[in-house]
């Protein structure tokens, strides 16, 4: 654990001893040791998952702290995709697991673009900007070998084997993204991609209504806003220019991301 | 052995004024205790209510604001369920007389402010429950117990029906006969309460207990509870109510007189004591007197002082800045003492070695 922070949050800010305000208080700590060591995810005290083995421990502090956003930051929206930005326009990647969005989100902040975050958009419904929560991007299995390749010199958090997700490892933010952490952005893009190794880079526009339908269904508390969560999406998806994205190169799907049309 | 204060907390729930100049460590701390407590959204709602939002700092000020959107939205919610559960019973002609939460709200109780919510109670005649069941499963609710001995557990001995949950939207409600389970030792008349319920403007066919039967279960729910988790907030309930219906003519005179008639002097005994120690909660002199005089209040100074003892600690947030070493075990005796309640001794050890046997392994984490 330690040495995952020390690795991965090397370049954020630590807070004063005295008179500070922290969003949330968290820990993981040594749970049962036999028959095999775990851990536990504490929120000041409160524990609200099952423990997980002990080598999975700092992969389980981030899982808990996307948590804490998730079910405790009400003031935005938040969607489940992979968010970017580029000469102020973000880039918003909405998917489920395994279609290669985090992949695609650490290549990218690789390559010119600032990363905003691997997991969650945080949209608020007020300004229609997007709010950066910026954080090492999480990568399982083979996706792991692949960003190493692109960037021997990144940094790695530790490797958590067989964790439920497969082997996950945490790759360290950016350090200019870390830097523009404060700064918001304006959605420009909503992209669906979809990892298929055998198929050719296509790029194709979609409809809005069913892109905010899609956006809709990865929207964590669009509940709690009701029907001024839905029109911030509908807002967000007018603004924006919709895609489906299939790729099976990096490269190219870097390429084509990169170039992608400014909408009016 | 003193126990560490929570006047910050209270000061904030009860004279959110005093929030004014607070530094950010105090902010940090509050939110904690108010989140651990679920009260976050009531202190939001008091802090509005203030016009106190252009002084509270951008990060704390982001926390009050996400409980009250939350709690928006649950009220929002539960306005609906309630047109629906209505719908769903009108024609079985049994009067739905809500209780806790969904009351308050219903009623536009002050204490229903910043309340989080998740079920809908409700109270009906014994008479009717198989009638009322079968119209809720006709529209789509479904009895959420799995196993026969739960059913059977709930069936025999409690004083509701298994939990029923809505096969589409989720939501669950309690449908309960008596306000106290039928295995416990006191049983007060569901049919006295229900013949005083009272119906709630502007809402044809729902009602609410009456103003005094109404802090009565809310003292009941919390005083009977073995799982204090919560307690802070059961407790913040009859504050509110008692300082809301405490200026209604006539409540204070027939408050301790229907204790009596309905066998309930001692969960309000606690409440009372405990509302008016922890919370400052106005509560007459004369009220206070009568009660420790009723049949039923704890006859010896001691017993007193040993329940202050528990329950002045169990009724704090369940926060690590807010217990001490003794905190554990005053919960774990007051767990103790509301199975106690509960159940004859017997049947009790039956069922938690039944519970214990069967017991499922809880679901994997879910983080993500």
């Amino acid at each position: 654990m330690a040495e995952g922070i020390a690795t991965l949050y090397s370049e954020y800010e630590v807070l004063p001893d005295h008179d500070a305000f922290a969003d949330f208080h968290v820990a993981v700590v040594p749970g049962r040791r036999l028959p095999r060591p775990l851990c536990v995810f504490e929120m000041d005290g409160l524990r609200p998952f099952t423990p997980l083995a002990s080598d999975e421990a700092f992969a389980f502090l981030e899982w808990g702290m996307n948590w804490c956003v998730t079910g405790y930051c009400h003031t935005l929206l938040t969607i489940h995709s992979a968010v970017l930005e580029r000469d102020g326009r973000a880039l918003i990647m909405p998917a489920p697991p395994g279609s290669g969005k985090s992949t695609l989100c650490a290549a990218l902040a690789l390559h010119g673009w600032r990363l905003l975050s691997d997991e969650m958009t945080l949209l608020d419904t007020k300004t229609g900007m997007v709010v950066p929560a910026v954080r090492p991007v999480s990568l399982k299995n083979a996706s792991i070998e692949i960003i190493r390749q692109l960037a021997p010199a990144q940094e790695f958090g530790p490797i958590a084997y067989d964790t439920m997700k497969g082997t996950v490892a945490h790759m360290r933010a950016p350090s200019a993204s870390v830097a523009r952490s404060d700064e918001v952005s304006s959605p420009a893009w909503v992209v669906f991609p979809r990892y298929d190794a055998h198929a050719s880079t296509s790029l194709v526009a979609r409809g809005k209504a069913t892109s905010l339908m899609q956006l809709a269904e990865n929207c964590f508390n669009q509940n709690v806003h009701g029907r001024s969560g839905f029109h911030a999406l509908a807002e967000l998806v007018d603004r924006c220019g919709c895609y489906d994205f299939s790729y099976g190169l990096l490269d190219e799907a870097i390429e084509v991301l990169t170039n992608l049309p400014v909408p009016q | 052995m003193s126990v560490p204060s929570i006047q910050l907390l209270v000061n904030a729930l009860v004279a959110p004024a005093s929030l004014h100049g607070l530094g950010m460590a105090e902010w940090d701390l509050l939110i904690r205790q108010a989140r651990n407590s679920d009260l976050l959204a009531r202190v939001a709602a008091g802090c509005l209510a203030e016009g106190l939002g252009e002084q509270i700092p951008p990060q704390p000020k982001m926390h009050l604001e996400s409980a009250a959107t939350l709690v928006m939205r649950q009220e929002r919610e539960l306005r609906w369920e309630v047109a629906q559960i209505r719908d769903a019973l009108a024609s079985t002609g049994v009067p739905i007389v809500l209780l806790k939460g969904s009351a308050y709200v219903m009623a536009g109780l002050a204490a229903a402010r910043g309340r989080m919510m998740s079920d809908v109670d409700i109270l009906v005649p014994r008479d009717s429950l198989a009638a009322v069941e079968s119209a809720l499963m006709m529209k789509g609710w479904v009895s959420a117990a799995q196993s026969a001995y739960d059913q059977r557990y709930y069936r025999t001995w409690m004083h509701e029906l298994p939990p029923m949950r809505h096969f589409k939207r989720g939501t669950i409600i309690d449908v309960h006969h008596a306000i106290l389970p039928m295995s416990g030792r006191l049983h007060p008349s569901s049919e006295k309460l229900l013949s005083a319920a009272k119906p709630i403007g502007g809402n044809d066919g729902v009602k609410a207990l009456a103003p005094v039967d109404m802090v009565l279960h809310s003292a009941t729910h919390l005083f009977h509870e073995g799982d204090l988790e919560r307690g802070m907030r059961g407790l913040v309930d009859i504050d509110g109510l008692l300082r809301e219906l405490g200026r209604q003519d006539g409540f204070w005179q027939a408050l301790v007189p229907r204790a009596i008639e309905l066998e309930l002097v001692r969960p309000l005994f606690y409440a009372l004591r405990y509302t008016a120690l922890m919370l400052a909660t106005p509560v007459p002199e004369a009220t206070m007197s009568e009660v420790r005089g009723s049949p039923g209040a704890p006859r010896f100074g001691p017993v007193v002082s040993f329940m202050d003892a528990l329950f002045l600690r169990a009724l704090r947030p369940n926060h690590a800045s807010t217990s001490d070493i003794w905190t554990p075990l005053a919960r774990w005796l007051l767990y103790l003492r509301g199975h106690w309640l509960r159940m004859p001794p017997r049947l009790l050890l039956i069922h938690l070695v039944r519970k214990t046997l069967t017991r499922k392994p809880r679901d994997a984490a879910r983080a993500a």
